[in-house]
């Protein structure tokens, strides 16, 4: 990809964007510490960090969601207050937010005008809008037609149209907050390319991601953040994929956990030609066929959004599939149409990727939450109530294997770290008894020392014969933890990797969908 | 001709009939269309009911008394927009609790102020009431069946609440879908954070869309108590509010079919009147009761799906807040 | 319907709760004086009026056994988190089936006409709730807008069934006949007269007794059993509930056929508690102050029971109190019913918040050294 180092950048112009000692707290936790950067005009700009990091946090503060605790911004080298998205737009910053905020029964027309209508009535504004926006479309090659109707386009054009949309506003600074979540690599490679045009017009562009490729692959500088500070600032041209992660992370990223060779035995879950389709009849999965032997892990990897989660909720009975099979112990779960309860009752337990939304009911107690999906089980009964006693006691047991802290089992999920709120999950799911465990995310907002404990256990599991299906969008835990690896793009298994001959150069490539993406 | 007569009779019937029940319709679709449910209309439009009767009655001028019923709607609905969109209340828990306050308020101010035993004083004075205009010929074209009757018992006749209504359908659909201000009312009902994003204040259009729908409820209101009737008497709304707003879910929160679905709804309803106790041939005497209960399980029958879909606004009963996302 | 600013447990049973009462009372108070009576004169003849003697004791008790069925049915319908508004009709056609056991079977001995009649008025009202609970969970039809139109559709029903059907020949009004004095409800006073206490006699019965076993089973069940369990994780969190395998559908109907089968129970107390026939209207919005009763009792049988008692004591009071001051009456009552569900249910976030953030600070200061 063309990279212009020659800008105006360095001839004394002022950063289009300066951010100076910016400080947010929510509550206890501190999000952003001492924020200081510029942005150079005319550049793109990478912000990079893990999740959690404050990056989002950071990027609302500059759109005027979040007020600042402290500190400064300056565009173009005049300070501006920002208290609202109306201060940003009028201070010429536009944001693609990672959820489109368009309005899916308006037309493409309809959205871009929100907020910049020109005039009480519409049809005058529309008009002028129309014209306005043809032209911008052809400068940036962004073509969408203006009449459909938001929710029949896809993804990949919604995201034009929110581009559209920060343009048709007259922004001059452009934040995309991780803008290829949602996209597949096909339709990343526009992004980009939009976005060196997007440069080439003078434009100013901050790529927020948590992706080393994209801030390879497309930006100037880059900013690093971790735990809510900034780390470092570096030219992209002048470091390396490995140099970002390690400072990302703050670790050397190769924290290979310690094991021996899985020794694979019988097999025990089938999949065989699954689909899976959305709401919208949109296949999410697509003929997908593996299977899960005793005794290893097997991972999944792929960018999220490209049918990993339909995958797992598949096949912990969440979703209905459209067609394949599934089978467990002989059983073919789809044809029998077996929910998520019969499935925990034949061996199968589920650690869900979204912990909060979907594992724990938050405003109940620890051990209320112990015995989610299990409370039908009769240990949990005495005659036709529920044992509190034994509740009480497994939760107790639980939480001192897995190190839960703090111990009572009575105090309310929510208010426990992220960290001890997987344990208890894991917990759960693992003290079950279960054969086959399907493992979402299972160090998502979980702090360092946690996941060590973790990823241990998940080991200690294969050893003990246990079949586990990892999903994970860190490569690195699918790296170190797997022994064979899926990757999966656009709803499709595109490649199996022993887990010996993976990089994560071959999986990223593979990931892209194989076909040729540009090297890093 | 005698069964000719007795149809153009019933259509007026249904014009006066469908009058509040539009009004109404209209309040809770500016409402909801806003993303802020409708329940309240019932006791806005009973609060109007009370504060026009009042006012005319002590300051004998009905013009008087509807600006206090849209002024006594919109404070409620300024009440509703407090505790819903300020501060994120539960809207159907709000809009319930000010339909129960309503119901006893007016009786118990109206026993205080005229002491009537909760009724204002008939409205007999000149002024006072909202009357019938007369256009011009309208009697004597009464005589020709066709189309002087017509004439004059569906155009003529009719006070001039009835003809606002009929203005404020168009009025409303162009304001909904022709104006700015409609632009953004329909976007904040279904997603308030994309409006919120363009820099524009959610709270702020909320609380017009409250506002306007409690103006247009107070007339709503007025109309029961200064022309459909000479004063204010307990429990007047008689659930109009509640069929209102199934009138509008009918009406697919769209102005002109919610104006078709106040029509079809006040249509069985003078129909009801019509033929308490009369036996029809074949079918015989049709409860009158049947009759009533038609528009809500035409309602609910619409909500099912069973005839047509019916859309909400996505992001109906959700109060907005930054934090959540 | 989740609360965002968290309180210690004893502030949100307790003191929120209590706060919401007050503000909702001084604005009672504030409306008292417009009317140009005193407020203070007003709540002391209330409270004298509603508790002061065995008899309006009775009396109160006898309007809370409407609003702790009913606060019950509420209550159980929002731990699924379904809002179930439909319970006035549920109550209206509960005590139809409850009044033609009675109407029915007169000449069955009592103990027999009595499990009939708590059958019968717990599966008409469960029946009419089913409806509204299967478009729900089948067609996705918002249940706060079914059961609003259900309420309509009862009344329209009971209307032509008691001028049409049930009435009583020769006579105007719609009534049924008088229920056969083997299907009426003992009076309070009779039992305990029985036992060796003596009560006045009031139209506080049997039903109340009732009441509060629903109140203790409804505990039980959400509490205690499996069942309520994946009521309360459904309610709470309906992703959660689908990974655990909990059905919604069976959720969303068991838990309405519950709720309208308390809520059928009502008519035990009005009709063959008090009434001893069928009547027009008969649950006098019983149904909506249970909306109340279950909001300001956290939807907690304990707190509903209080809340209960509170609202027959307003009812109860409220008509005592027109005899002193004839311009304070039931009307009176209803503007405070309606204030309390404001303040307690839409209104809860104004003082939550503040307090919420009130408790934070006292915390943070607690924990510095």
């Amino acid at each position: 990809m063309v990279r212009s180092h020659s800008t105006a950048a360095a001839e004394g112009q002022p950063p289009a964007l300066e951010l100076r000692g910016i400080d947010k707290r929510f509550g206890t936790v501190h999000a952003n510490r001492d924020i200081s950067f510029a942005v150079a005009a005319g550049t793109i700009h990478g912000l990079i960090g893990e999740n959690g990091a404050g990056k989002s946090t950071l990027m609302n503060i500059v759109y005027g969601f979040h007020r600042a605790d402290a500190g400064e911004l300056r565009v173009h080298g005049r300070v501006v207050e920002i208290n609202s998205p109306q201060d940003a737009i009028a201070a010429g910053i536009g944001m693609v937010h990672q959820h489109f905020m368009l309005v899916e029964n308006f037309t493409v027309l309809e959205n871009i005008v929100l907020g910049a209508e020109g005039g009480r009535r519409l049809a005058g504004g529309l008009a002028a809008a129309r014209t306005g926006l043809e032209r911008l479309a052809r400068d940036y090659g962004l073509g969408v037609s203006m009449d459909t109707i938001v929710s029949e386009l896809p993804v990949g054009l919604q995201q034009r149209v929110e581009i559209l949309k920060a343009l048709h506003r007259g922004a001059d600074i452009l934040i995309l907050d991780e803008p290829t979540a949602v996209l597949t690599p096909q339709e990343a490679d526009q992004l980009f390319k939009m976005l060196g045009r997007l440069r080439e017009q003078g434009k100013t562009v901050i790529l927020v991601t948590h992706k080393l490729r994209e801030i390879m692959a497309v930006t100037d500088r880059v900013t690093v953040m971790r735990l809510g500070a900034v780390v470092d600032e570096v030219a992209t041209p002048t470091t390396s994929p490995r140099e970002l992660a390690e400072k990302m992370v703050g670790r050397a990223v190769l924290l290979r956990v310690e094991k021996t060779p899985a020794r694979p035995g019988a097999t025990l879950l089938t999949v065989r030609n699954l689909e899976v389709r959305d709401r919208l009849d949109v296949p999410r999965v697509h003929g997908v066929s593996f299977s899960l032997q005793a005794g290893e892990i097997v991972g999944i990897a792929g960018v999220s959004g490209n049918g990993q989660s339909e995958l797992l909720e598949a096949l912990a009975g969440i979703r209905p599939p459209s067609q394949g099979e599934i089978v467990l112990g002989g059983r073919d779960l789809v044809r029998e149409g077996l929910d998520a309860r019969a499935r925990r009752h034949l061996g199968l337990a589920h650690v869900p990727e979204d912990r909060l939304r979907m594992g724990v009911v938050p405003s109940f107690s620890a051990q209320a939450n112990a015995i989610l999906g299990y409370h039908d089980q009769a240990v949990y009964q005495r005659g036709l109530m529920m044992n509190r006693a034994a509740i009480l006691h497994g939760c107790e047991q639980k939480m001192a294997a897995y190190d839960v802290r703090p111990p009572d089992p009575r105090l309310r999920i929510a208010s426990f770290s992220g960290g001890n709120q997987q344990k208890l999950v894991l917990a759960r799911e693992i003290d079950s008894d279960a054969r086959v465990l399907l493992i979402g995310q299972p160090t998502r907002g979980v702090d360092i020392g946690a996941i060590e404990f973790i990823h241990k256990k998940l080991v200690a599991l294969r050893d003990a014969g246990k079949a586990l299906l990892l999903v994970s969008v860190e490569l690195d835990e699918i790296l170190g933890l797997a022994d064979r690896i899926l990757v999966m793009n656009a709803g499709e298994i595109v490649g199996e990797v022993a887990a010996a001959d993976a990089t994560e150069e071959k999986l990223g490539l593979m990931m892209a969908g194989v076909k040729g993406e540009g090297r890093v | 001709m005698e069964t000719y007569t007795l149809i153009v009779l019933l259509l007026a019937a249904t014009i006066r009939v469908a009058t509040p029940l539009l009004l109404a319709a209209l309040a809770g679709l500016f409402s909801e269309r806003s993303g802020v449910i409708a329940l309240g209309l019932e006791g806005m439009m009973l609060g109007a009911a009370f504060a026009s009767a009042a006012v005319a009655a002590i300051s004998g001028s009905a013009w008087l008394g509807l600006g206090a019923g849209m002024a006594t709607a919109m404070a409620l609905a300024l009440l509703l927009a407090f505790a819903c969109v300020t501060h994120r209340g539960n809207q159907v828990i709000a809009g319930m609790a000010v339909n129960i306050m309503v119901s006893g308020l007016g009786p118990a101010l109206a026993l205080a102020w005229f002491d009537l035993g909760g009724q204002t004083p008939q409205l007999e004075g000149v002024g006072q009431r909202f009357l019938a205009l007369h256009w011009p010929w309208a009697e004597a074209a009464r005589a020709t069946p066709f189309p002087g009757l017509l004439y004059a018992e569906l155009l003529s006749g009719h006070n001039f609440v009835v003809y606002l209504a009929a203005a404020l359908v168009p009025i409303s659909a162009w304001v909904l879908y022709r104006t700015r201000f409609g632009l953004r009312l329909r976007a904040v009902g279904e997603n308030p954070q994309a409006v919120d994003t363009a820099g524009i204040s959610v709270t702020r259009l909320r609380y017009q869309a409250v506002l306007i729908s409690g103006a247009l409820a107070g007339i709503a209101g007025t109309y029961l108590s200064t022309a459909a009737s000479s004063g204010f008497v307990r429990d007047m709304t008689a659930g109009k509010g509640y069929l209102a707003l199934a009138a509008m879910i009918f009406g697919k929160w769209k102005p002109y079919p919610t104006l078709g679905a106040c029509l079809l709804f006040a249509f069985t309803d003078a129909l009801a009147t019509r033929l308490q106790g009369v036996a029809l041939p074949v079918v015989g005497v049709i409860p009158v009761q049947l009759i009533l209960a038609l528009p809500y399980v035409l309602t609910v029958l619409l909500l099912a799906g069973f005839v047509g879909t019916a859309v909400a606004p996505k992001a109906i009963g959700v109060p907005y807040s930054k934090e959540k996302w | 319907m989740s609360s965002p600013a968290k309180l210690p447990r004893w502030a949100e049973v307790g003191l929120l709760p209590a706060i919401n009462l007050i503000a909702a009372l001084l604005l009672s108070g504030a409306i008292i004086k417009l009317i140009g009576e005193s407020p203070w004169a007003a709540f002391k003849l209330m409270a004298s009026g509603s508790f002061g003697s065995q008899e309006s004791i009775g009396y109160t008790l006898y309007y809370a056994t409407n609003f702790i069925f009913t606060g019950l049915a509420v209550a159980v319908a929002y731990h699924a988190g379904l809002f179930n508004i439909g319970a006035d009709g549920q109550a209206y056609i509960g005590g139809l089936g409850v009044g033609l056991v009675c109407l029915g079977l007169g000449a069955w001995p009592f103990w027999a006409v009595l499990p009939l009649a708590i059958l019968a008025g717990a599966v008409f009202g469960a029946a009419w709730a089913f409806i509204p609970a299967w478009l729900q969970a089948r067609r996705g039809s918002h249940i706060v807008i079914t059961t609003i139109m259900f309420n309509f559709i009862a009344s329209a029903l009971m209307t032509w069934l008691l001028v049409n059907v049930l009435i009583k020949p020769g006579q105007q009004s719609p009534e049924s006949r008088e229920f056969a004095p083997n299907a009426v409800m003992p009076g309070l006073h009779t039992l305990l007269g029985k036992v060796g206490i003596s009560f006045t006699s009031t139209p506080l019965n049997f039903a109340f007794l009732i009441a509060l076993a629903a109140a203790l089973l409804v505990w039980v069940l959400i509490w205690r059993t499996r069942w309520g369990y994946a009521i309360r994780v459904a309610g709470l969190n309906p992703t959660a509930a689908i990974y655990a395998g909990i059905r919604p559908f069976r959720i969303t109907i068991g838990a309405m056929l519950l709720s309208g089968a308390l809520a059928g129970l009502l008519g035990l107390n009005e009709l063959m508690g008090a009434q001893h026939r069928i009547l027009l209207d008969f649950p006098e919005g019983a149904g909506f102050v249970g909306i109340a009763v279950a909001l300001m009792g956290r939807n907690h049988p304990l707190g509903i029971f209080f809340a209960a008692v509170l609202f027959g004591a307003l009812m109860q009071g409220g008509s005592q109190l027109s005899f002193d001051m004839p311009r304070v009456n039931r009307d009176m009552v209803v503007v405070i019913q309606g204030l309390v569900i404001l303040f307690c249910g839409a209104m809860e976030n104004v003082f939550r918040v503040p307090l919420a953030a009130l408790f934070a600070r006292i915390g943070d200061r607690n924990e510095q050294p």
